[in-house]
């Protein structure tokens, strides 16, 4: 019977020879990455700028520069154009109006009557406008939600494994979530809440895979007493590795549909899903390996005691 | 472990058929669905306002205009008291949360203090010997006056949006100080979001005819008259103001019923009818100051100033002022659905036109159709037999998923779909983990039955670790998300908590009847 394998059973790749190459590259990507952040920076959709967004289908083919020039002449600030989906969608977006939360509504409503009167036929899909509150809290409260991810993350593993798996994942996640976020600074791609929805998942899918590793490097803790924690790693990333590589992809052909279909926020969504995907995955064996065999080296308690949580299994 | 006592079968199978009765709804067109008799469940998921499109609109009260209006109602209390009593005073005014008044001589403070107390009831009273009074508005009591304030506004806006005809819209409290609404099916909401923007508050008062002409340009009018603008100025023309005076000579809330009319020239007026202690006050002050002129005030500005020229004991009338069909209808509706006790200001929109919803769940129902396919194709290919056994396990956990957001009346939002989307891949996983474990059993030259054993106990530690993880983060989501993004942790929590069920125990149940039945010499996972 056939079966579809990428990687053969039984493989003995060392990945533990490249551990200072994966830190490497990865710390660079992630210095990179938060250079980037500062510098241009990320895109900032209106979630948390705040500002007003319209989404628009003509007639006929969109008018670019008529729109530009009419939009423009309504003294709402520089508005910024996007072609998306077909060529008659238009993405229309504005800053903040400065001047409160009166002066938002005010925006839309201007936009609004010029395009159902100036661009007869205009069909208004959709309109989001969010004033400096919300915005400001949004923002705080996605900040809040990432910070209390990690700590919640770096207390659940701790308390399930041992310390150093704890602090591998999570400064894991920590490179993780840097290279996402340079990866939305480079694809110019929207920073709005579906984003950091998508980081969570990321942060999630990635913790994921850490903790099938780790689970494996724990029962190889117990089963090879005097094998070398460095052998032993290798070992364990070779067991998993068909695992890994299969939910991988089911994980990317699930999303990937999504990406190609969907529209909007939500293809932006899942195309940075598939980026994580890709970074959550190969972190694993690059990084969250290597932190640990640093961290472990001669520490990691062997069999003998196995924590009470090792026993709890069925 | 492979071994499944009858109680167990038929719970497993219990799950799944009440799961598919649920669930089933959700497919049919709501035609068919609304011929399914009532005695039957037939709940469907609610769509989130991105996929059925409709309008999403946060109102935050203006707190401070209601502090400054309460305590501006004290300010006017003691210039009354005092001017009553003969007191001279110097800086009256509102300073911080606190009315302020300072008394010339303070040895009168003794006699008037009762009547400024009055004046200051609910609030911190206070009076220094150097005369200075103040009457202070402290945190319970704002407390209470913006709750007392959100409670009627709520009432208020339920009565205007349903003025408009939307149909189940959604009104709540967020907050101390917040109102959203989320309006199903309406594409502009730009009626109701007039309808917001006003207070509404009208009152029917007296012009101050003293006032001179030249009084009204430098807005020298006395203390007792306020300075209002016309609501409409005339083509071309300057706005007029009026002094009008603060004593009421009926209010809004004496109002009973208003509608838009065409009066007898064909215009478009507002007719209303008093109940009947306005009809009688109304009647009692037309009666005795015909030739005079009174004004209809709407938040503060003047929509007309006729002359009386009769008693009006009709317990109702008219207000004509340049209305079009629109603004007699709104008008009318504002004055039926009662005054705001605050200003409500639109501080975040989202609107999505019922187009833009249909063609997401469009692509969503494909992208989920294509996803399904990729990922069963894919573990067929990978794992033969275990591979089907997982993708009906798939299968049964998106039905599940839908049952339970169908019977708990979730809302499904486009994030959502992506949610479910992600449980695909991430449910199969659990299946990926077990049968990775049986092969490595089996290799190890365990028994069929002895490694399938051992591949669920074993796995079954890092799939709840793995799982356990996310669901973190997803209630992380959900508490500090909003909207379409909360659908996105709820689908994949209950996705994966169906998962455990499916993934798990329903696929292993299939296995021991496939056992049972071939009972196979070697596994070929």
């Amino acid at each position: 019977m056939f079966r579809l394998r990428f990687v053969p059973d039984n493989t003995k790749i060392k990945f533990m020879r490249g551990r200072f190459l994966g830190l490497l590259v990865s710390a660079v990507l992630s210095t990179a990455s938060v250079i980037l952040f500062f510098y241009p920076g990320l895109n900032y959709g209106i979630d948390f700028k705040g500002g007003i967004s319209i989404e628009a289908r003509t007639q006929g083919p969109a008018d670019f520069s008529a729109l530009r020039s009419k939009i423009n002449g309504l003294g709402l600030g520089e508005a910024q154009l996007q072609s998306f989906g077909s060529d008659r969608d238009v993405l229309i977006r504005l800053e903040r109006q400065p001047g409160g939360e009166e002066a938002q509504q005010n925006a839309v409503e201007a936009v609004r009557g010029l395009l159902t009167k100036s661009f007869p036929g205009t069909e208004i899909r959709s309109v989001e406008a969010v004033g400096a509150t919300v915005s400001g809290e949004l923002f705080q409260s996605g900040m809040l939600a990432l910070g209390l991810a990690l700590v919640a993350m770096l207390a659940y593993i701790a308390f399930r494994f041992e310390w150093q798996f704890g602090v591998g994942a999570v400064v894991t996640l920590i490179l993780d979530v840097t290279k996402t976020v340079g990866f939305f600074v480079i694809t110019g791609l929207q920073f709005n809440l579906t984003s950091l929805a998508a980081i969570l998942t990321i942060m999630g899918y990635s913790i994921n895979d850490k903790v099938v590793v780790y689970d494996r490097v724990r029962e190889n803790l117990r089963k090879y007493k005097s094998m070398p924690l460095r052998e032993l790693i290798d070992l364990s990333i070779n067991e998993t590795l068909n695992r890994t590589i299969n939910t991988s992809f089911t994980t990317f052909l699930a999303t990937i549909a999504l990406a190609v279909i969907a529209t909007g926020a939500v293809k932006e969504f899942a195309i940075v899903i598939l980026f994580g995907i890709v970074i959550g995955t190969s972190s694993s064996i690059f990084i969250a390996a290597p932190i640990l065999l640093f961290l472990g080296e001669n520490r990691l308690r062997r069999g003998g005691k196995p924590k009470a949580v090792a026993n709890a299994r069925p | 472990m492979m071994y499944f006592a009858r109680w167990q079968v038929v719970l497993i199978l219990a799950v799944l058929t009440l799961g598919t009765i649920f669930a089933i709804p959700n497919l049919l067109p709501s035609r068919i669905n609304q011929t399914i008799p009532s005695w039957l469940p037939h709940p469907t998921v609610s769509l989130g306002l991105d996929l059925q499109g409709g309008s999403y609109l946060l109102l935050q009260a203006d707190s401070e205009s209601l502090v400054h209006e309460r305590l501006q109602t004290v300010v006017d209390d003691f210039r009354a008291a005092l001017r009553t009593a003969r007191v001279g005073y110097s800086g009256i005014g509102i300073q911080g949360h606190a009315a302020v008044v300072k008394l010339l001589d303070p040895t009168k403070l003794d006699s008037v203090r009762p009547a400024l107390e009055a004046a200051a009831k609910d609030l911190d009273f206070s009076a220094a010997p150097d005369g200075t009074v103040s009457a202070a508005l402290n945190d319970q009591a704002l407390q209470t006056m913006v709750r007392t304030a959100m409670t009627n506004s709520i009432e208020v806006v339920r009565r205007r949006v349903d003025a408009t005809g939307t149909v189940e819209p959604v009104i709540q409290l967020q907050g101390a100080d917040r109102i959203l609404l989320e309006l199903p099916g309406l594409s502009d909401p730009e009626q109701v979001k007039a309808l917001m923007g006003k207070t509404a508050k009208m009152t029917f008062r007296f012009v101050d005819e003293s006032v001179t002409q030249e009084q009204l340009q430098t807005g020298n009018v006395p203390p007792t008259d306020d300075l209002l603008p016309l609501a409409s100025a005339p083509v071309g023309g300057e706005r007029p103001a009026y002094a009008v005076q603060k004593r009421v000579m009926v209010s809004g809330e004496n109002l009973k019923s208003a509608s838009p009319t065409k009066d007898q020239n064909g215009e478009w007026v507002v007719s209303f009818s008093f109940d009947s202690t306005g009809g009688n006050r109304f009647c009692d002050a037309t009666k005795t100051n015909v030739g005079h002129l009174f004004a209809i005030v709407l938040d503060n500005k003047v929509i007309s100033a006729p002359v009386i020229r009769d008693a009006i004991c009709g317990g109702s009338g008219q207000i004509s002022g340049n209305f079009t069909a629109q603004s007699a209808t709104e008008l009318a509706v504002l004055l039926n659905s009662g005054a705001l006790p605050v200003q409500l200001k639109i501080i975040e929109e989202r609107t999505v036109g019922p187009d833009l919803g249909a063609d997401s769940i469009r692509a969503g129902v494909y992208a989920c159709l294509i996803g399904f396919v990729l990922v069963t194709v894919y573990m067929v290919l990978a794992y033969g037999l275990f591979g089907i056994f997982a993708d009906i396990a798939l299968l049964f956990n998106l039905i599940l998923t839908m049952a339970i957001l169908s019977v708990f009346g979730a809302t499904l939002t486009l994030p959502g779909i992506a949610g479910m989307l992600l449980t695909l891949g991430m449910s199969v996983d659990a299946n990926v983990l077990i049968n990775e474990r049986i092969r490595e059993e089996t290799k190890l030259g365990r028994s069929p039955v002895a490694a399938l054993d051992a591949g669920f106990r074993r796995a079954f530690g890092t799939i709840f670790d793995a799982n356990a993880t996310t669901i973190i983060k997803m209630f992380i989501l959900y508490a500090l998300g909003t909207g379409p993004v909360k659908g996105f942790a709820v689908t994949i929590t209950i996705g994966i908590l169906t998962s455990m069920f499916t993934a798990i125990v329903f696929v292993r149940w299939l296995i021991s009847l496939w056992l049972r039945r071939r009972r196979p010499k070697a596994l070929r996972v």
